[in-house]
């Protein structure tokens, strides 16, 4: 199983390369890809850097452009989808048919995948993907059961990648707008999910307000620790409650479930967080190298030592890991 | 058609679990209405059976035979092979256009004349020209871009496809495999006890300092306000848009239906029945999204 680390930027690359990762992926540093914040990304100079400095090691380097553009946009995302062949990139992972039909056509050479943000959940779609542009492999979006990993591998006729840890978006990625509805920007048409320009931190005699474009999403007491605020795990009402109505503040560590996702024929697995710290990179890196080598090396005895699940919770956002819809006995 | 009667109304699919019963009441109510198109079927979760795919059928003749389109819409999200079966057999017949709301459907027609929905990501032209050579007849625009977006669309739009907008309703914002309808009753999805029948318009969310904010419509998660963008009649006729979309609401859908008519017949001012309309939506209105804001802006809208 391969294993695909993020990076945001030139250290955190070289942070994944030198911990042990078999592919790293990267972004321009513009709104073609999912990760828009400032200070993030490559421009082509560095990307280039990379390139060369994972090359030298054996490892692979990837692309992700997986917004979606508009007409007027589209321009901008072709011209960067022939800086990415130009660099020799390993991978391009894109999200918008239109991107992907360009790519396929006028840069044969790429090897295409497809992004989360393509919402690719059963073998239909998969098929359309592959029959179109080729596709060698697709992400998973992190709404599906084990079993339905499963079966969509079973009947996949691409290679597919899953997510093992890292943030967890409840909603299936690429159709989930609710950024946009309280800011007007969105992964989706911006590359940004509940953007920081629009967050509000007020001091209140409670505690602390922390509102998105406006919207009262959390209210801490004073003394409780505040993480990012993503619009979807936020506390709201329903019927007279006050609860996480959406999602709990949790991230997802599939790490328990490396036998199974193997079983399953799962060719890659992704960490997320391209937004995070070099710091970050380096430690998750380590950790599911070890893993992935304990396990290679004895798969029927593997089970993640605390010392790695320690290590892990520390840099979750939330400090608290959860396997995610993947162990829903549930459809 | 003569020209006062364009833009076309088409009625959304219900996106709600409503009980049997009601479902069709509805669409008798609808049958007699200034509708012109309707979308039928679940589009939501496939564990809402109450009406079933049999049903669909025979609501479709009836209103075909009072002189409406009939189009056999979707599910949004597809995960599990038993959905999937469902999909082909919707997919299979032939007497009805079916309207795609995954790429999954799409691939099961291409070749055939369709139409996309909503939660069919076309954001641009060159996605709508490839759909178009797959068989595509009718779009939706994406209920986040804005009305530049759409002009860019249109000027590039290939021949013979139709272009419809969601003009009225509570918007789509996401989809989950996580129902959190059933979650906010505390039950897990697999024994939801169709919590979200209770909701005939959703659950709705609201903020720690009581503004309404979503609404709960099991996987889907849908804006508290209601989408009006019949202010932006002339805008949208300019446009060259055929079909405007109202989305069915428990209560007033064939009062709306009727407000819009007649706005599009030149019977009534747009001024005073955005009025009307404001006293029929269940939270109050936006429009954010077709002018560049953020999607809870009611900017022009009532």
């Amino acid at each position: 199983m391969e294993l695909v680390c993020p990076a945001g930027n030139l250290p955190s690359l070289k942070a994944a390369v030198d911990n042990g990762a078999d592919a790293v992926y990267t972004g321009f540093r513009d709104d073609t890809n999912a990760r828009y914040f400032a200070g993030l990304n490559f421009t082509a100079s560095k990307l280039a850097e990379g390139i060369r400095y994972a090359k030298a090691k054996g490892k692979r380097v990837f692309i992700a452009m997986n917004t979606y553009p508009r007409t007027d946009g589209l321009p901008r995302f072709e011209q960067a989808v022939d800086q990415a062949a130009a660099l020799g990139v390993d991978a391009l992972i894109c999200a918008d048919i239109g991107v992907l039909d360009y790519a396929a056509r006028r840069q044969p050479q790429l090897n295409l995948h497809l992004s989360v943000q393509g919402s690719a959940t059963n073998d239909e779609a998969l098929r359309y993907y592959h029959e179109h542009f080729g596709i060698k492999r697709a992400v998973l979006p992190r709404v599906l059961s084990m079993a339905q990993v499963r079966h969509v591998i079973e009947q996949s006729p691409v290679e597919i990648e899953v997510f093992g840890f890292g943030s967890l978006c409840v909603m299936v990625e690429g159709r989930c707008i609710l950024s946009s509805y309280a800011t007007g920007r969105s992964p989706n048409t911006y590359g940004a999910c509940s953007p920081a320009s629009h967050v509000a931190w007020i001091e209140t005699d409670a505690g602390l307000d922390t509102r998105l474009g406006g919207v009262l999403i959390q209210r801490h007491p004073k003394g409780e620790s505040v993480g990012y605020p993503t619009l979807c795990k936020g506390s709201y009402r329903t019927e007279g409650r006050t609860h996480h109505a959406i999602e709990d503040p949790v991230s997802l560590n599939a790490m328990a479930l490396l036998p199974e996702l193997a079983a399953a024929g799962v060719a890659a697995v992704k960490i997320e967080g391209r937004q995070r710290s070099p710091v970050y990179v380096k430690q998750v890196t380590r950790v599911w190298r070890e893993a992935l080598d304990a396990f290679a090396r004895d798969p029927v005895g593997f089970a993640p030592q605390p010392a790695w699940t320690a290590a892990l919770a520390k840099v979750s956002e939330g400090a608290q890991t959860t396997l995610g819809p993947y162990h829903r006995p549930w459809q | 058609m003569t020209a006062t009667a364009a833009p076309r109304l088409s009625l959304g699919p219900i996106p709600y679990y409503w009980p049997k019963e009601q479902v069709e009441h509805f669409y008798a109510m609808v049958a007699d209405s200034p509708a012109d198109i309707v979308y039928l079927g679940e589009t939501i979760c496939a564990k809402r059976s109450q009406v079933r795919f049999e049903d669909w059928l025979t609501i479709a003749a009836r209103l075909r035979a009072a002189g409406k389109e009939v189009v056999l819409s979707t599910l949004a999200l597809l995960e599990a092979e038993s959905e999937l079966k469902r999909l082909r057999a919707i997919c299979r017949q032939d007497d009805y256009l079916v309207e795609a709301n995954d790429l999954g459907a799409v691939q099961l027609l291409r070749g055939r004349p369709f139409a996309v929905g909503h939660s069919v990501n076309v954001y641009n032209h060159r996605t709508l020209a490839l759909l178009a050579a797959d068989g595509c007849k009718r779009w939706v625009l994406p209920v986040e871009l804005t009305r530049e977006a759409l002009a860019a669309m249109q000027q590039q739009r290939p021949a013979g496809v139709e272009t419809e907008v969601f003009a009225y309703g509570r918007l789509p914002l996401a989809y989950s495999a996580r129902c959190f309808t059933a979650r906010a009753r505390n039950l897990p999805k697999d024994d939801c006890r169709d919590a979200c029948i209770d909701h005939p318009d959703g659950m709705v969310v609201e903020t720690q300092d009581a503004n309404p904010f979503l609404a709960l419509n099991g996987i889907q998660t849908q804006s508290a306000r209601t989408m009006n963008l019949l202010p932006a009649l002339d805008d949208l006729r300019a446009l060259d848009v055929d079909i405007l979309r109202i989305s069915p609401q428990s209560q007033y859908t064939g009062e709306v239906l009727a407000l819009f008519h007649k706005v599009r017949a030149g019977e009534l001012a747009p001024a005073a029945a955005n009025e009307a309309l404001a006293t029929l939506m269940p939270t109050g209105p936006c429009d954010g999204y077709w002018h560049g804001a953020a999607g809870m802006a009611a900017l022009a809208a009532a």
